[in-house]
Order: C-alpha cells, then structure tokens, then sequence
C-alpha cells in the first residue's frame, strides 16, 4: 500500500480508457491535480469530457486505468496486482468525497433549496435535521441564495438552481470539486452569478476540475488546461501558454470557433 | 308508468330483512378481497418493476417473462389454475385465499408497468445526482427516485384499483362468496334477476366512483403540482 497522504497530489487519473461498446470515447487520458489546484477542461463537443470527467468519480467505470484520490484508490481495491470493482456502498463512501456540479442542474424537484442541500448530509453522513439544516443554510448563504431557501426548484431561475446545485455539492465537504459545463444550459445574462459563485470557491482554495467553453473564465480561474481531443489529451500547460499561444492547429482551430460565437 | 316504478321498488323494500344482511356481507367480502389482491398487486408489482429495470440478466429475464404472461392470459384462468388446478398436487386453496392470490398475480403484472413507466420517467440527472453525493442506490430510489415516481404513478394506481374492485366479481366462477355470486344466488332463489343484479350494479359503481373522483382530484393536483426541473 502507498502512503501518499498529505504529500502526494490530491489527484491522479492514470491512463484512463472508456469505450461504450465499440466505440472508444477516452484513449488513455492522465491527469494530476495538486490540492487547491484547478484544471480546466476544454475542446470540442463529443470529445469526451462529460466522459472523463464522469470516470474521475466513478459514474461511468473507466474500461482501463486508474483513479487515485488523496492516495486512496478510488472505486476499486488492490491486492497485489489485481484490481477489484468496489461494490455500490463502497463508491457511495467515496464518491460523498467529491461534489460534481452537473450542466443541467438536476435538482430534485420535490425539496426545496434548503432540503436539496440538508438531504445528502442527513442520508449519507448521518447528520441529525437541525444541523443538516444549519449546514444547508450556510453553503446556500456561501452561493448568495438565502433568500430562496424555502423555494422549490420550478420556481428558481436557471442561475438559480445551479447556485442551489452547488450549494448541493459543498455541503459534502468535498475534497474536490467537478463541474461539468455549468453554465452551457443558461441563459446568458443568468451565467455571471454562477461564474462568479465558482470564482470566489477558487479563491477560496477549493480543488476543482471543471469543464467549460468559457474561454475567458478559465483563463482567469484555472492553473492548468486540458485540451482533449478525440479522447486524447492534445495540449496542456498554463492557461498563458494554452490559450494564448496554442501550438497544435486543431487547438488553434477550436479556440477560433469558440471566440467567433 | 309510475306506478310499475314504485312497485318495482317496492320489492326491495319487502325482501330488504332477507337481502340486506346477505348483502352486507357480501359487499365486505368483496372490499377485503380488493384490498388483499390490490396489496398483492402492489409489492408483487415493485418487485417486479425493479427486477425488470435491473442489470442482472435472469432476473431482468424472468421480471419481463412473469409481466408479459400475467398481461397474456385472462384473470379467470389464473383463478381455475389456483382453486381447480393445483388439487392434484395436493395445494389447496380456500375460494377466498384463491381469489385474492389469483387476482394480485394478475394484477402484477399490469401494476409492474405502471410502476416501470414511472420510475422511467424519472430523468437520469436525478439519480446520478443523488449518486454524486454519496448516496446508496437504495438511498437513491428511496428518497429521491420513488417520491417523483409516485406523483405519475398515482393516478393510474388508482385506476388500476378501480378495474380490480369490479374484477373480484369473476371470483364468483371460483364461488368465493362475494357480491356477484351472493347476488346471483338470491336472483335464483326469489326469481328477481333484474332487482338482484340492478341492485348488485348500483353497489359496484358506488364503491368505484369515489375512487373515481379521487382519481381525477389527484390528476389535477399532480398536473398543477412540481414539474421536472430544467435538465429533465
Ligand atoms: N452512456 C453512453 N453510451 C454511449 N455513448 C456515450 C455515452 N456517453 C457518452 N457517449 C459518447 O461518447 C462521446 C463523448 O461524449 P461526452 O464525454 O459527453 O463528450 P463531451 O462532454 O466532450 O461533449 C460522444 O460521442 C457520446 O455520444
Ligand atoms: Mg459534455
């Protein structure tokens, strides 16, 4: 057994492949992420992302590699050389460690704010009413949603709900944060109050990865990018390097498309 | 004109010491054998639809299997099957236990769909976002999949109840002493067919319109209620 503990990178994705059925999404894909660190994820729609980011937690099993977080295998045991898939109540231990941030919200739509965010500390860490409750109450203050807290999500703008989604995720606790386009499904006078909640979770110190087409707000939020193409990491390296000046023509072809919308 | 209408109902009112108890008796053997299969129906059905929706292959197999054949043979076959057809094998059956049994196989199968379209209906985001934060599959479809399925899956519940109300009267061809056949034997014994089985309709009908007029409350209520929200 490894003792990464403290030391070691929060993160480790290594050499990750997924196919659904014959179709190969993720062609070996690494990726470390120190703590307090936050990568971004960009490039083209269908060249995985949602999917990589999706392994990282273990919602999609990845068809080869390995996930390390804080040092600890994620979703699978190891015994000599031989991996075992964790069962459901395993991942379910693990995953409570990572919030993940979805494109389409996914509130539940029979709580409202407060007990979408007091309901996965009740059920999963065991939390008593009145402090899930206290806890709810703050990550929704954290997301500036206070004033909604007894609203049902219909009744929430789209920005709204994502805040509210958020809010969701940070009452895990999380020792890493993933967004998967958070702001792709708003409209766009409602996307600042969620970039601007995400930056100040950065500022904050928060680990993050986060897949976006927002050029501008990873430049300015990340530390690190990722340009994946057809499964494959093309290029990466500090966002002054990788969005200023792109070395691989199909990096460059992307980020033109992306300006000219 | 009249007349004949009040001679006709007279005819209750002279054989009502005879019928009414008889009657009575009847009607509430009928609600328990409602509420037995209904009951029946219920659990068998869950079961059902979560071993068709799982991923283990002979269950899913044997889920689909058991739904289509209740769905393909007719209520009463099961019925002869239960009360008739298991003697031989020394399995025997009171005409009550028989019809309570054979109405909720039955009946399984249709409620197993209703709760399939149900929980299908829910978007995929809602269990994966329950999933995200640490919660079981079990947690999953306890707290946040099921509290969704039930509002679509009210409705049709309860019109399912409706049809297996007037479906424990075939219980009177296995002679479980319900309405029907209480009603059928006194039409024989005083030769008033019409009076009798009138009489057994009006009782039919005002055991289901409440459940009716439940039914469509709740529609309403479901159709102003929460919606998806966005992502859904
Ligand atoms: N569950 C799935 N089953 C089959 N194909 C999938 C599944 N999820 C994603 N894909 C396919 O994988 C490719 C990458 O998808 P995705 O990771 O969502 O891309 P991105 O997020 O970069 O737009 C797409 O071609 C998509 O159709
Ligand atoms: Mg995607």
């Amino acid at each position: 057994m490894m003792e990464v503990g403290l030391a070691g990178p929060l993160l480790q994705v290594e050499d990750i492949h997924k196919s659904f059925g014959e179709l190969e999404v993720l062609k070996g894909v690494d990726m470390t992420l120190d703590r307090g660190h936050k990568t971004a994820i960009v490039g083209p729609s269908g060249c995985g992302k949602s999917t990589m980011l999706r392994c990282i937690n273990y919602m999609e099993r990845p068809t080869s590699g390995h996930i390390h977080l804080d040092g600890e295998l994620f979703g699978e045991t190891r015994s000599g050389d031989r991996y075992t898939p964790m069962n459901e109540k395993e991942l379910a231990r693990q995953r409570a460690h990572v919030g993940m941030v979805f494109q389409g919200f996914y509130l539940w739509p029979h709580l409202n704010a407060r007990d979408n965010v007091a309901i996965g500390p009740m059920k999963v860490r065991g939390l008593g009413k009145a402090e899930a409750n206290e806890l709810a109450e703050a990550m929704l203050e954290k997301v500036h949603m206070s004033h909604k807290i007894d609203e049902f999500p219909e009744r929430l703008s789209g920005g709204q709900q994502q805040r509210v989604a958020i809010a969701r995720a940070l009452a895990q606790q999380p020792k890493l944060m993933l967004f998967d386009e958070p702001t792709s499904a708003l409209d766009p006078e409602l996307i600042g109050e969620v970039l601007n909640v995400i930056l100040e979770l950065a500022e904050e110190g928060r680990s993050m990865v986060l897949v976006t087409h927002e050029i501008r707000f990873a430049r300015e939020v990340a530390d690190h990018v990722i340009f994946l193409h057809d499964g494959v990491i093309v290029e990466e390296g500090p966002p002054k390097q990788v969005i200023d000046k792109p070395q691989h023509e199909r990096l460059r072809a992307f980020l033109r498309q992306i300006v000219e919308h | 004109m009249i007349e004949d209408f009040k001679g006709f109902l007279a005819v209750y009112v002279e054989n009502w010491s005879d019928w009414g108890p008889q009657i009575y008796e009847a009607v509430w053997v009928t609600i328990q054998l409602t509420i037995a299969s209904f009951s029946l129906a219920l659990v068998l059905g869950l079961l059902l639809a979560l071993g068709k929706l799982s991923r283990i292959g002979f269950l899913r197999g044997f889920c689909t299997a058991y739904i289509e054949v209740a769905r393909g043979i007719p209520a009463l076959a099961i019925l002869f099957l239960l009360y008739f057809g298991l003697v031989p094998l020394g399995i025997v059956f009171d005409a009550f236990t028989a019809g309570a049994i054979g109405l909720g196989m039955s009946a399984a199968g249709y409620i197993a769909e209703v709760f399939r379209a149900g929980i299908q209906a829910i978007h995929k985001g809602q269990r994966e976002a329950a999933l995200a934060v640490g919660m079981t599959p079990l947690m999953t479809f306890r707290y946040i999949i099921l509290p969704q399925a039930i509002r679509i899956i009210l409705p049709p519940m309860l019109n399912m109840a409706i049809i297996l109300l007037k479906d424990t009267s075939i219980c009177s061809l296995i002679s479980t002493d319900e309405l029907m056949l209480r009603a059928k034997d006194l039409a024989m014994m005083s030769f008033l067919p019409m009076h009798l089985f009138l009489l057994a309709g009006a009782i039919y009908f005002c055991l289901s319109w409440p459940l009716s007029l439940i039914t469509r409350r709740v529609e309403t209520m479901m159709q102003r209620g929460r919606r998806q929200t966005f992502g859904g």
